[in-house]
């Protein structure tokens, strides 16, 4: 059914559609209108039978989301940005202890300073944790990504991210096809638990475990991981037919045929890329985009493949990996040895900085021009940066930075940017 | 596509106006996208939100920074805010005021632009008057179908419907269509003036 909503309300509609048992939150910022949605299904029994637990932390959200799927419950929660890194731990060990959790995490940025807006910092910090990690470009595929992540999760038994742009999706207002209970039913199998804890037959889980078969416990993780790699794109070919559109899978091509230059990018900015490489095409240039729709397990194949006809890539990425550069510029380039020749990196879009087309166009253009840094920060105030350096030279005593820079910059109100 | 940028203050609706004008328009059949500009929620504080109609599958995500229209729900930003800033020369203006552009100092600015397109009403009143709360987004959504005629008053009623209780729905449906009344009387006057 076709519906103009939010996109928070959308993925609130399809979690509820995948019947989970056990929904717990942290309902204080960060958090998303997800969970408050699904706090109301719950309470109006319209989501039954399913137990809405209000938790004193990000921490508590996942360690009963941990204690919950352990006991066999289908369990869902969602954060962003500081709740994510607060619930790090407990991220960790359900991936270790190999729960099918499902986690929407609305991206936004990470302090200090304080900062509200979207990047990609906070899943990114979660990437090595375990965890499959899925990114949305629209509301329609936030949706249906947690569709598939219930039924990725369970069969492998691994908990899976959904990772969506906190504001630019989650409180974007745009047409959904929401699919009906029986569609989402028939995609979906009753969860039936690989271990559970059962009182009548108790086990231990999350045990101590030695030297002696650590390593063995990650190798299995890491080939559980590696598995996915190729169940994901049958089951997104699955979803295709059984809801009548792509969504999910590894990767998604646009218009890399014949491209010289591709374009590699996460999320909802792959929007505006096709719009810009649409543009870029009109005027002869030869451009596409790879979009990564799932960054862990990195597919590291299929990336290699779109790739191996381009004379350069840009990655443009919405994380910087302090003293090192671009992280998945770093995957990109993990994935082949060789070729395509250049791989830029373009620092992008951090703390909500807007990703405008005018902006992607020159450096795109720049990149076909030979003359791209190979470490690009997209609309960097380089005048702010230098006044900044400038006072730190003049005296040690030059006080914090964030602050500094805010005084230069001035009022703000009156930039649409 | 046809982008809509709305300008007001945070307490106003800036944010449902965008999100009630896509509805009236995914209602229509179209595509349509809005977003706010995101900060931290404050009442007062200077508010954007945007609308984007099309056709097709909109995929960009940018802020709207060329608008074919802005809705200003607030005039005192005028003085605070680029408000108008990259307003397409064909562009529509909509300002929330019991006053004229001469009167708002803006005479010489909209020379530039077309002036069968630039309108205001005095949407707060009419909101007062209605709903009984300085409310005017839904009334200047009724202003902006009788002006563009992208959409129709009916399914800016609609959109209120989804959004509002029945009984507070029903009181800005009307402040919609007497906003609506009010410029659609403003472009036969001036037609007639023309023929005249």
């Amino acid at each position: 059914m076709l519906k103009q909503i939010e996109g928070s309300r959308a993925v609130a509609e399809a979690v509820a559609l995948c019947r989970p048992e056990v929904i717990c939150a942290y309902p204080i910022s960060p958090q998303t209108h997800i969970v408050e949605g699904l706090g109301e299904m719950v309470k109006t029994g319209e989501l039954a039978p399913c137990e809405f637990i209000n938790v004193e932390s990000e921490f508590a959200a996942m360690s009963v989301a941990i204690g919950s799927s352990a006991a066999g419950a289908r369990a869902y929660t969602a954060t962003a940005s500081q709740g994510l890194l607060f619930m790090a731990e407990a991220v960790f060990n359900a991936a270790g202890l190999g729960l099918p959790i499902v986690m929407t995490v609305a991206n936004r940025a990470i302090g200090a300073p304080i900062n509200i807006w979207n990047d990609h910092t906070d899943s990114m910090s979660q990437r090595d944790c375990g965890w499959i990690q899925l990114f949305a470009e629209t509301n329609q595929e936030a949706l249906d990504l947690h569709i598939q992540a219930f039924r990725l999760a369970e069969a492998l038994s691994l908990p899976v991210m959904v990772c969506m742009d906190g504001f630019i999706l989650t409180h974007a207002y745009e047409r959904v096809d929401m699919p009906s209970q029986e569609q989402v039913d028939a995609f979906l199998p009753p969860f039936n638990p690989r271990q559970v804890l059962d009182p009548a037959k108790p086990v231990s889980m999350g045990a101590m475990v030695g030297p002696e078969a650590f390593m063995e416990v990650r190798y299995l993780e890491h080939t559980r991981q590696m598995r996915a790699l190729e169940l994901i794109p049958g089951w997104a070919e699955e979803f295709h037919q059984a809801f009548g559109r792509n969504s999910g899978g590894l990767t998604r091509n646009y218009r890399t045929e014949d491209a010289e230059t591709i374009v590699v990018a996460l999320g909802s900015v792959v929007g505006t890329i096709k719009d810009t490489v649409d543009a870029m095409r009109e005027k002869g240039e030869r451009i596409g985009v790879l979009g990564i729709s799932c960054f862990r397990p990195w597919p590291a194949a299929a990336v290699r493949e779109a790739l191996k006809h381009a004379k350069r890539v840009v990655v443009v990425e919405k994380c910087l990996a302090v003293g090192v550069g671009g992280i998945v510029a770093a995957n990109v380039r993990a994935s082949f040895s060789g070729h395509p020749d250049v791989v830029y990196t373009v620092i992008a879009g951090l703390g909500g900085r807007s990703i405008t087309r005018d902006s992607l166009a020159r450096v795109f253009a720049s990149a076909g021009h030979g003359t791209l840094a190979p470490l690009t920060f997209l609309d960097l105030d380089h005048g702010l940066v230098e006044r900044a350096l400038a006072r730190e030279r003049l005296t040690p005593h030059s006080g914090p930075v964030a602050e500094g820079l805010l005084r230069d910059v001035g009022v703000v109100a009156a930039k649409i940017r | 596509m046809f982008q809509i940028r709305i300008h007001g203050r945070g307490g106003q609706g800036v944010v449902t106006a965008a999100e009630m004008l896509s509805v009236a328009a995914f209602l229509e059949g179209r595509y349509a996208l809005a977003f706010p500009s995101f900060g931290s929620e404050r009442m007062g504080a200077p508010v954007v939100a945007y609308c984007r109609l099309d056709d097709r599958e909109i995929r960009l995500r940018e802020p709207i920074l060329a608008p074919d229209a802005v809705i200003i729900q607030d005039p005192t930003l005028l003085h605070q805010v680029d408000v108008f800033g990259g307003l397409l020369p064909r562009g529509y203006i909509l300002i929330n005021t019991s006053r004229t552009f001469g009167e708002l100092g803006l005479a010489e600015f909209v020379r530039g632009f077309s002036p069968e397109r630039l309108f205001t009403v005095p949407a707060t009143e009419i909101a007062m008057k209605r709903i009984g709360r300085p409310v005017p987004n839904a009334a200047l959504l009724g202003a902006f179908a009788a002006a563009t005629e992208l959409i129709s008053l009916e399914s800016v009623g609609k959109a209120v419907r989804e959004k509002f209780p029945a009984r507070i729905a029903e009181a800005n449906i009307l402040a919609a269509a007497d906003a609506y009344h009010h410029v659609r009387r403003e472009a036969q006057a001036r037609q007639h003036a023309q023929a005249d």
